[in-house]
């Protein structure tokens, strides 16, 4: 036995050098500090990210995409299907959890400065990572086909509509024609399960390798009070990680036994949008927006002013490392703020968009 | 040997003249390959439904003041009110702020958008939230026992 695995280990090792691997792993040292919570939620949301791979290859077997079926097919699989609401549901909390902890890692790094040279492309690739999780998010709301979804993709696939000259364009291009229909269903599918699976593959890889060789950062405060602490990532690092997995796996499990994925009512383009209608929690803030600018400001429609701003919210966001050089006795104030500001705004809205009354 | 018998400067010639060749033959390539794929991906226009009227199958009476209906006006989702006072009137029903779809609100003898909360009054017109722009009207005619509803040009 102990023979047979010494072999199998020298024979692989030949063939993909498990030696080096061996010795890479034991090099990495994660930082001890008082941030070093915050360093499990990268870990957190690939983790998440994996249970979306895996439930989402699982829905697929079952799945239709087309307007005539699409509903129906979750129906039957939520019905009929062994587990096929617990596989549905577990996609769906996952979702929500996966984006809850990448704005945890996101406003993390953020104010703990990690994005500072050199790892101008670790933030880059976070910030592409954010946006196709997202991406995720806004694809795979529609695919249900139920009410809800389609008023969300009307509006949503409306928000580039009002930019000027390219907007009706950008619109068509979205939904694959000029009303949500059934190419748009036909259009997210594709996108969801394998334009956005391709390229979270690459950008996911440059992230990681980054990481991995850049190591963990600390923040600027931490570094300045000299000699440092670290514990190694393997085992000691990563058995804590798996404590945080299984947790998040009960908690999942909690989640999608007691409250399990709606489905809703069917979408019917000839139907008004229901009273209380709302998006995502994580759209939550940008809807909230939408819903208090007025029709006009200045001349200019509300709405495009709106979609203007959060458009530059999301440069500023990308360019921080570039914004941030200044290294050293006097950081610049601006991440600080910038990041406190708009984590306190998203809060604040998310929370109007759930108490203010929806019908006045 | 080729090399041998060509001057350090004829040499550099050919060498430009590859780079030149490769680039160029490159470029033509991606360009043959993303301009097809790029017409792909934009969707082919369908015919537009001209619909310029439409008749209702919705008999006048059978309307109760104070309401309003969805119907099809095309492709497109319309809405029919009778107002408080009777009247008939006919209305786009997608909003002018994201394109949700409108409602009528009997409690507030308004017509009413859920998405955003946008309010608009039985002349169409937006008086509160969001919307920008009044919702386009259409003319109702009741024949007997028909609706016929037209765009108004
Ligand atoms: S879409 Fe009607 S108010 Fe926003």
């Amino acid at each position: 036995m102990e023979r047979a695995r010494e072999r199998l280990w020298r024979w692989l090792d030949e063939r993909i050098g498990l030696e080096d691997l061996a010795r890479l792993a034991k090099k990495k040292e994660v930082p001890v500090h008082r941030h070093t919570v915050w360093y499990y939620f990268g870990g957190m949301t690939l983790f998440l990210f994996a249970i979306q791979v895996v439930t989402g290859i699982l829905l697929l077997l079952y799945y239709r995409p087309s307007a005539n079926e699409a509903f129906e097919s979750i129906q039957f699989l939520m019905t009929e299907v062994e587990f096929g609401w617990l596989v549905r549901s577990i996609h769906a909390w996952s979702a929500n959890l996966m984006v809850f902890s990448m704005f945890i890692h996101l406003f993390s790094t953020l104010l703990l400065r990690a994005y500072r040279a050199p790892r101008e492309i670790t933030w880059l690739s976070g910030s592409g990572l954010l946006g196709l999780t997202l991406a995720f998010g806004f694809t795979g709301y529609l695919l249900p086909w139920n009410e809800l979804a389609f008023f969300a993709t009307r509006v949503g696939t409306e928000i580039p509509g009002v930019l000027p000259l390219v907007g009706p364009f950008l619109r068509r291009l979205l939904r694959g024609g000029d009303d949500v229909t059934g190419a748009t269903l036909t259009r997210f599918y594709g996108i969801h399960v394998a334009v956005l699976p391709a390229l979270t593959t690459v950008v996911l890889a440059v992230h990681l390798f980054m990481v991995q060789k850049h190591g963990m950062s600390s923040p600027p405060g931490v570094e300045r009070e000299g000699p440092k602490r670290s514990m190694p990532f393997f085992p000691n690092f990563l058995l804590r990680d798996l404590v945080g997995w299984l947790s998040a796996l009960a908690v999942l499990a909690a989640l999608a036994a007691y409250f399990p994925a709606e489905l809703g009512k069917k979408a019917d383009p000839f139907q008004p949008a229901p009273a209380g209608i709302k998006p995502e929690w994580y759209f939550m803030a940008m809807f909230q927006t939408l819903k208090l600018l007025p029709g006009h400001i200045l001349g200019i429609e509300g709405e495009l002013l709106g979609v203007l701003g959060f458009g530059v919210v999301g440069l500023l966001l990308i360019a921080l490392p570039f914004l941030d050089t200044r290294a050293g006795e006097r950081p610049s104030r601006f991440p600080a703020v910038f990041g406190i500001t708009l984590l306190v705004y998203m809060v604040v809205l998310t929370f109007l968009g759930y108490t203010m009354s929806p019908t006045k | 040997m080729a090399n041998d018998v060509l001057s350090p400067g004829e040499n550099r010639a050919r060498r430009d003249f590859l780079n030149w060749f490769l680039g160029t033959a490159a470029g033509a390539f991606a360009a043959s390959v993303l301009y097809p794929v790029s017409r792909y991906l934009v969707p082919p226009k369908v015919e537009e439904s001209t619909a310029h009227t439409v008749t209702l199958s919705i008999k006048p009476q059978e309307l109760k003041p104070n309401s309003g209906q969805i119907f099809r006006f095309g492709s497109q989702p319309a809405i029919l009110v009778k107002t408080p006072a009777g009247e008939l009137k006919a209305f786009s029903a997608v909003c002018t702020h994201l394109a949700c779809i409108v409602q009528y609100r009997s409690d507030i003898s308004h017509i009413w958008c859920a998405c955003h909360n946008g309010h608009f009054d039985l002349n169409g017109k937006n008086i509160e939230g969001p919307p920008p722009k009044p919702l386009e009207e259409y003319a109702v005619n009741a024949k007997g026992d028909q609706i016929v509803v037209s765009k108004r040009s």
